[in-house]
């Protein structure tokens, strides 16, 4: 029963993205450049939200820092964009900050393809490292989200601190080619267009990929009870690491996309309040369901330009209370849509019993109520109790996950810690 | 067995049905398309393909539509978000400058229709209502913008579509793009004379403290180069994160460094902060002189005059500025917005952009980009600060420098003002000292 409802589910949403995917196909035919181009944008928005899904929605942990990754991808194309307008000089930033000549770290970036490889490996490179020093050291929950955020901050400060490399607060802008094309002309523009949809459905199609096979389960699973999920014997950490900088290479090859088509990265696009807004995206969207952070980035940003051109004083009053709404009366996002009318039923028939009141909650502290709501369906699915290796030997395909065999040991010694909280949640 | 383990269980109580979904889904794209698509025609891909609108390098050019009567113009700062406090009023200035010039019978016999955009604040969206304002209105000019990285966002834009933007704040110089003519200072019409005459009156120990942004770190790479060439002594030199509250620390720097002034470039929010709590801690005007250029008489409202009396800001234009024009301006400001209100130097600018537009394109006789650029030098328009005059070399304006004090009612009077306008000089040529700045 459960298997074929789910499985159903997962069908839903594959040919709701799909149908996305085919609109978002046909827009350069109907809208004129200017609009292609925004919505260029909502889409780099969207591969951000896939990538945020994958950590929040799926493995539960909420990361406010990801304007870092998306700028560190942004960052590392505007660098390859200004020296090629630049044309062999250097950036008009760095001549009036005092420099003669680019600095050593500058100069393979005038190079595209060492560009475009340092746009992943560079949010990769510092999400392990992050995801190290705090995954290991099971830092987790809201100290995660506190640490992430004070990132996002760092980033910012550091950006505009270092104004001779970083163009400051003005950001690095006043670009001219990508690859030799005009970045102005309109076929360039369609073109990009285009890369940005493919980037999107392949990033949305390998995150399908991967929550429809072991590791995403065990992904959701460290979502639902991290401490059974290392009582089996997973490294968790590992897993946590692994997405964790999924998420960072996905953000930053949404960077770089969104530089090459706005034509400007700033500080201001990287810090604090972005990256929440990112949070946002996904969870008007909906969680843990992809195609619903798809439609929460692109809806939200799309909302959001129409009602600043039609109401340019009272938008964000507009905004804001669409957010309120969505938080009181759609905890799980927009793709709760479909079941308002039965919600609404069941509120009405006990509403003298104040049962609204649970409908307001979910959203509020993703991570744990998840937890809690979900136990029930864990302990239904007999698949995750058992040591790992004989029940999941059929999924040959899968990726194997280096850690289950070998990480035992550590594993053991820190949940110790934990295990009077997890014997509670059990009892 | 896949897919049995947490495949979320919220979605396994009741299953929507996928009609509902894509119905929902569908129809909420759609109405997104339908709105987006209004008002326009000619697709990308069209555009693409055939090149239509485009000029040799395949970029869409910019045509004003100039419809019988009428005359469309951009209108675009921040409505909302951190910098809305200031360019509300500018937007107010530039308006009221619309309305005058309607009823004045319009210029070249249109009337002036504004479209107003909100930049929240933020440098993409900047980008993005610009290309909008140009590619989807078609307006004649654009009179917008307040920070140099908002500036900055646009500039390509403008550019690209071969659009005009008027700004009208002044900034740190070193830019000077054909598609933009700046109505606020150049650097050497507010900074660099405002540090000569304070070393003159009250010492060559300078201390200089600022936001952490481009304007304040280009200007004090300015102000250390030329405290160099005349013998002044840069005794400190702090920068703060924007938005910064505490200046304990500061202050304590300051005390141990005994400057002979203050050279505050801080913005916004911090120099509430930092003028408190140096008055907290005893020190006035009379202990220690500061000159802010970024402070005028709205920020000393929001401050507190009590606060700031005494003290020293670097302008073209104060509300007591004394001119016919002024006069006529600051009444027609108050009637129109209120009797609390407040003019200073960014409102008077934006009020004189719209102006100086009009005028530039009666002597051109037509609203086009290129003709109105070429026609713009030399320009002139009696503006509340004085005479104003564009520089066709750099679009620049002359303008009068006039170092202010702020009095016990929150306005500013002027106690030196430069004999004449100033050439306007954004990359500093004309001093020696700052050949190596640009």
């Amino acid at each position: 029963m459960a298997l074929t409802q789910s499985s159903k589910t997962q069908r839903n949403r594959l040919v709701l993205a799909f149908v996305i995917f085919a609109m978002l196909a046909v827009v350069p035919a109907v809208l004129p450049l200017f609009r292609t181009t925004l919505i260029a944008r909502f889409m780099c928005y969207a591969v951000v939200a896939l990538g945020l899904d994958m950590i929040w929605g799926y493995t539960g942990i909420m990361s406010l820092g990801h304007g870092v990754y998306f700028g560190l991808g942004a960052y590392c194309m505007a660098m390859y964009l200004k020296l090629a307008a630049a044309g062999g000089g250097i950036p008009d930033f760095m001549q009036w900050s005092g420099f003669d000549a680019l600095p050593a770290w500058w100069t393979p970036f005038a190079n595209p393809a060492f560009a475009f490889a340092m746009v992943v490996l560079v949010p990769v490179v510092v999400s392990v490292a992050v995801g190290l020093l705090t995954f290991l050291h099971n830092i987790k929950g809201v100290y995660f989200s506190i640490l992430s955020q004070a990132l996002a901050l760092i980033m910012s400060v550091l950006l505009v601190g270092s104004q001779q490399y970083t163009g400051g607060s003005n950001g690095l802008t006043d670009f001219d080619t990508i690859l030799g094309a005009p970045l102005a002309s309109s076929a360039t523009k369609v073109a990009l267009y285009y890369v940005t949809l493919a980037v999107l459905v392949a990033v949305f199609a390998l995150c399908f990929f991967l929550v429809n096979r072991r590791i995403g389960k065990i992904f959701m699973a460290i979502r639902d009870s991290e401490n059974r999920v290392r009582f089996t014997g997973y490294n968790t950490a590992v897993f946590k690491v692994f997405v964790y900088a999924l998420s960072a290479a996905v953000a930053g090859i949404a960077g770089a996309l969104y530089v090459s088509q706005v034509g400007i990265i700033t500080p201001a696009d990287v810090g604090v309040a972005p990256s929440i807004e990112m949070i946002v995206w996904v969870a008007i969207g909906g969680r843990g369901t992809l195609v619903g952070a798809v439609i929460g980035a692109l809806l939200t940003s799309g909302v959001e330009t129409v009602a600043s051109e039609t109401f340019p004083d009272l938008w964000n009053y507009l905004l804001g209370l669409v957010c309120i709404v969505v938080v009181l009366f759609l905890p799980g996002g927009l793709m709760d849509l479909p079941r308002v009318p039965a919600r609404v039923r069941a509120w009405l028939n006990r509403s003298h019993t104040g049962g609204a009141g649970s409908l307001a909650l979910a959203a509020s502290c993703p991570a744990d109520v998840a937890a809690v709501n979900v136990d029930p369906a864990f302990d239904g699915a007999p698949a995750m109790q058992p040591a790992p290796s004989p029940a999941f030997s059929d999924d040959s395909s899968d990726e194997r996950d280096p850690a289950s065999s070998g990480a035992h040991a550590p594993t053991a010694g820190q949940t110790s810690s934990d295990s009077a909280s997890a014997s509670r949640k059990e009892a | 067995m896949r897919a049995q383990v947490g495949n979320d269980a919220k979605c396994q109580g009741c299953m929507p049905s996928r009609r509902t979904l894509l119905k929902a889904s569908a129809a909420g794209l759609l109405g997104a398309a339908a709105m987006g698509l209004s008002g326009c025609a000619g697709s990308a891909l069209a555009d693409a393909l055939s090149g239509v609108g485009a000029d040799a390098d395949g970029a869409a050019r910019a045509v004003p539509d100039i419809g019988a009567g009428e005359v469309k113009v951009g209108v675009m700062h921040s409505l909302s978000g951190t910098m809305a406090m200031s360019e509300t009023s500018v937007r107010d200035a530039e308006l009221l400058a619309i309305e005058e010039i309607n009823a004045a019978g319009g210029v070249l016999g249109r009337q002036i229709v504004p479209v107003v955009e909100d930049g929240a604040s933020d440098n993409a969206t900047f980008a993005e209502k610009a290309e909008k304002l140009l590619m989807s209105d078609h307006v004649a000019a654009v009179f917008g913008c307040w920070t140099s990285a908002s500036r900055k966002a646009v500039l390509p834009v403008f550019e690209r579509c071969n659009g005009l933007l008027w700004y009208p704040v002044q900034y740190e110089g070193m830019e000077s793009s054909k598609n933009i003519f700046y109505v606020g200072a150049a650097p050497n019409q507010q900074i660099v004379p405002a540090v000569d005459y304070l070393a003159e009156q009250y010492g060559k120990r300078i201390f200089l403290l600022g936001s952490d942004y481009v304007f304040p770190r280009t200007a004090n790479t300015v102000i250390k180069a030329q405290a160099a060439a005349k013998g002044y002594e840069i005794v400190g030199e702090e920068y703060t994160p924007m938005g910064h509250t505490d200046y304990a620390t500061v202050i304590n720097k300051i005390r141990a460094a005994q400057p002979d002034y203050v050279f505050n470039t801080l913005n916004g929010d911090s120099n509430v902060s930092f003028f408190k709590q140096l008055r907290d801690s005893g020190i006035t005007a009379d202990d220690l002189m500061t000159c802010s250029v970024s402070v005028a008489e709205e920020e000393v409202a929001g401050i507190g005059a009590s606060y700031l009396e005494g003290h020293m800001t670097s302008w073209n234009y104060y509300e007591t500025t004394s001119t016919p024009e002024n006069d006529r301006f600051v009444a027609a400001y108050k009637e129109r917005y209120g009797s609390g209100r407040v003019t200073d130097d960014p409102i008077e600018a934006g009020y004189c952009a719209v102006h100086l537009w009009a005028a530039a394109c009666e002597k051109a006789g037509s609203f086009e980009v290129d003709d109105v650029r070429a026609a713009a030098g030399g320009v002139t328009f009696q503006a509340p600060e004085g005479l104003m005059t564009i520089d066709g070399d750099n679009q620049h304006m002359y303008k009068t420098v006039r170092i202010g004090r702020v009095n016990a009612d929150g306005l500013i009077d002027e106690v030196w003002a430069s004999d004449e306008p100033l050439k306007p000089d954004p990359y500093l040529t004309g001093y020696a000292w700052a050949k190596d700045l640009s």
